[in-house]
């Protein structure tokens, strides 16, 4: 199937339910990252693999950066943007008729920062990634 | 200096053992001490596929001086690898004797003495003459022209392009990808592509609102009975690195995966060979090499590197064409089986005072230029000393823009962009509107004055080291280093984002840069949108008016450690 960004934003919220999380953190507050992630997986432990995010390497703009995240089985996907003042960017859930378990969407960041996923599998296992992406000023380019 | 040389032999030499390339015959060239057109062609015809690759002209038309860097600094995994090996260690690596025609083409080094004993290089007639040869030898020979080619010259900035297209044309590229031909604003790119007669290929090119591609990704060709695959892509960070606003609503990017989905679908569809024909910058091609699967050939582009061999990655083949129409690369390959069985390289050096202009495109070029030829050609001053801008760090020309925008602005330090384009001047030469032009013409030339403080500063000069230092090629922005004038510093290019920059002074009274003190700043080719001030070449003319006779003698404000 070679779906477009079109048709996966016209599917909508039949596809993943996102919801916007609010919980005020400092910048790179690791403890508070930590217990995040504690309270997401209960205290187990991620594997490295499983889950895909995706993200330019350099943001374009800063103000709207697009994500992707995807892994097969998933029902949970939290996405931490551990230098917002709020890191728990976005949870996207996928039920019984998710076609599948990905999900995008654009998210503000707050300078150069390890965004990282954690998916929370069908069978209780968890999986995470990780992905630097700079927030850089312009200019100067070759 | 080097102290892998060992092993830099063995990365670039090792496709000897499988093919040939044309650093032998110059050699001997030299040794004859004869240089013809004969010559600098001579090719044995090799295999079923010619692939003709030039790149980064920037607009220049005619024959030009091109000073090639001095430094040119590798981080990472690509210290001390080509092309980031310069000067007499460059000499070595490709077994080139000092004060040879390939020395001066290749390097910095004695580069005024030299430039006068073998003359200018390049210019699009001279180009053509070389293709036109090319196709006399092999008639199916693709061109592929890699980008920048609509930017950068007094004529480009006058017809938004068109003399460039009208030129480029005449030599008849079969596909072409892009960068600052972007800055030429969107709706421009766009009325230019629908009248090319060859494809304007971008697979990272996207619609941002809708992430859908912009533009087409790939070309099939038939040739020598092979399927080729030209696969084009754009520079990455052009929203970045120019002003987005000139391009609302591109969304650009590596999009790594995306090219490992269109090597897949091109082989899909029966590809023998696939061609990357990219303007990713060197360094980022050589990652992409590693990382995606089954591209046989990368044209690199946009770092102007010139390499008279391949740079093998596994089994994909990197070549590097040079900058400002100085050199073409012929790449004949004999295709079996889906698999490179053999090939022959040769970065032809265009020598313009021994490789004769083509008449036709002689004349071509002579009609964009004619309208505005006294305009072109007026002396606004003369230069004492060897003009030049590419390298990591400042070069003379910048740090004359510099002092123009101190002067002319009234400012403490002044901002240069890190520009890679940008021809050279000898000592003695008239420095004529055109020159200046070479090395500033943009869409976007407001220098703007205001003021910053010593935190600020800082804080801009580690996020420019960070783009071009970075260890990780795919979180380079793109430019060299941002000139500095009437301030030194010291830069440790091993160093984290953030710990690069220090020892910060102001060269006017020697005290250190505070960060809590204000400054006030000039600069030029801001990318912010709305940026006031005049043009920065009517800054430089009129500083020329009062400064007709131009010294600039070698930088020594920039300390750099970790190389």
């Amino acid at each position: 199937m070679n779906l477009t960004r079109r048709d996966v934003m016209a599917l909508g919220a039949g596809g993943a339910a996102l919801a916007m999380l609010p919980l005020p953190a400092s910048a790179a507050d690791q403890a508070a990252i930590d217990a995040a992630i504690q309270k997401f997986t209960g205290g187990a432990k991620p594997k490295t693999s499983g889950v895909k995010l995706t993200a330019p390497e350099i943001a374009e703009n800063g103000n709207t950066v697009p994500v992707e995240v995807e892994a097969d089985g998933a029902t949970e996907i939290l996405v931490i943007a551990p230098n917002n003042p709020l890191p728990e960017v976005f949870k996207a859930s996928f039920g019984p008729l998710s076609g599948g378990s990905s999900a995008s969407t654009r998210i503000r960041l707050a300078g150069t920062q390890d965004l990282t996923a954690i998916a929370k599998m069908k069978d209780g296992s968890f999986a995470m990634a990780k992905r630097t992406v700079k927030v850089t000023i312009g200019g100067c380019g070759g | 200096m080097i102290s892998r040389r060992d092993f830099l032999q063995a990365t670039v030499a090792a496709s000897a053992l499988w093919g040939a390339s044309g650093v032998g015959n110059w050699s001997r060239l030299a040794a004859q001490q004869k240089l013809s057109q004969e010559k600098l062609l001579e090719f044995d015809k090799t295999g079923n596929v010619t692939l003709i690759h030039i790149t980064d002209i920037h607009g220049q038309l005619v024959p030009i001086y091109f000073r090639e860097p001095q430094i040119n600094l590798g981080v990472g995994a690509d210290q001390g690898l080509p092309p980031h090996v310069t000067g007499a260690d460059f000499l070595k690596l490709f077994k080139i004797k000092p004060g040879t025609p390939e020395a001066y083409a290749l390097t910095y080094l004695d580069f005024s003495a030299l430039a006068k004993t073998y003359g200018k290089m390049g210019g699009l007639a001279h180009v053509a003459t070389v293709i036109k040869a090319i196709r006399a030898d092999r008639p199916d020979a693709l061109l592929l022209d890699g980008g920048d080619t609509w930017h950068g010259s007094y004529t480009v900035l006058k017809t938004d392009g068109q003399d460039m297209v009208n030129v480029m044309n005449a030599l008849k590229p079969d596909a072409m990808t892009s960068h600052w031909e972007f800055t030429l604003g969107k709706d421009r790119v766009n009325e230019i592509v629908k009248t090319l007669p060859f494809p304007f290929l971008g697979a990272n090119i996207f619609d941002s609102e809708w992430e859908e591609p912009a533009y087409p990704p790939y070309k099939m060709f038939e040739r020598g009975g092979s399927k080729i695959a030209v696969i084009g892509q754009a520079f990455p960070y052009l929203p970045i690195a120019n002003p987005k606003w000139l391009f609302p609503g591109l969304s650009f990017g590596i999009r790594q995966d995306r090219m490992q989905a269109m090597v897949d679908e091109v082989k899909e569809k029966g590809a023998d060979l696939v061609v990357l024909l990219s303007h990713n910058g060197f360094d980022v091609d050589r990652k992409m090499a590693k990382q995606v699967k089954g591209i046989d050939v990368i044209l690199t582009g946009h770092t102007h590197d010139a390499l008279p061999e391949p740079v093998m990655v596994g089994k994909t083949m990197l070549i590097a064409s040079g900058s400002n129409g100085k050199f073409v690369t012929r790449l004949d390959l004999d295709v079996q089986d889906k698999q490179i069985k053999g090939f022959r390289h040769k970065l032809i050096p265009i020598f313009s005072d021994v490789i004769a202009p083509d008449a036709e495109v002689a004349a071509l070029i002579e009609k964009q230029r004619a309208p505005y030829k006294k305009d072109l050609s007026e002396v606004l001053a003369h230069t004492g000393d060897l003009l030049y801008r590419r390298g990591n760090f400042n070069g003379t020309w910048d740090d004359l823009i510099c002092n123009a925008l101190i002067d002319q602005r009234e400012a403490d330090i002044a901002m240069s962009p890190g520009f890679r384009w940008g021809p050279s001047l000898i000592p003695g030469d008239a420095i004529t509107r055109e020159d200046l032009y070479n090395n500033t013409a943009m869409t976007y030339p407001q220098a703007y004055r205001s003021e910053m403080t010593g935190a600020q500063l800082k804080s801009i000069m580690e996020a420019v080291a960070d783009n071009l230092f970075n260890p990780d090629p795919y979180y380079q922005q793109g430019g060299d280093m941002v000139r500095m004038g009437g301030m030194s510093y010291a830069i440790d290019v091993n160093q984290t984002a953030g710990k690069r920059i220090s020892n910060m002074k102001l060269l006017k009274d020697g005290s250190p840069i505070e960060a809590g003190k204000s400054y006030t700043v000039a600069g030029w080719a801001s990318v912010n949108e709305g940026t006031k001030g005049p043009a920065i070449w009517d800054v430089v003319e009129a500083w020329f008016k009062e400064n007709p006779e131009v010294n600039i003698a070698p930088n020594k404000t920039v300390h750099v450690t970790g190389t």
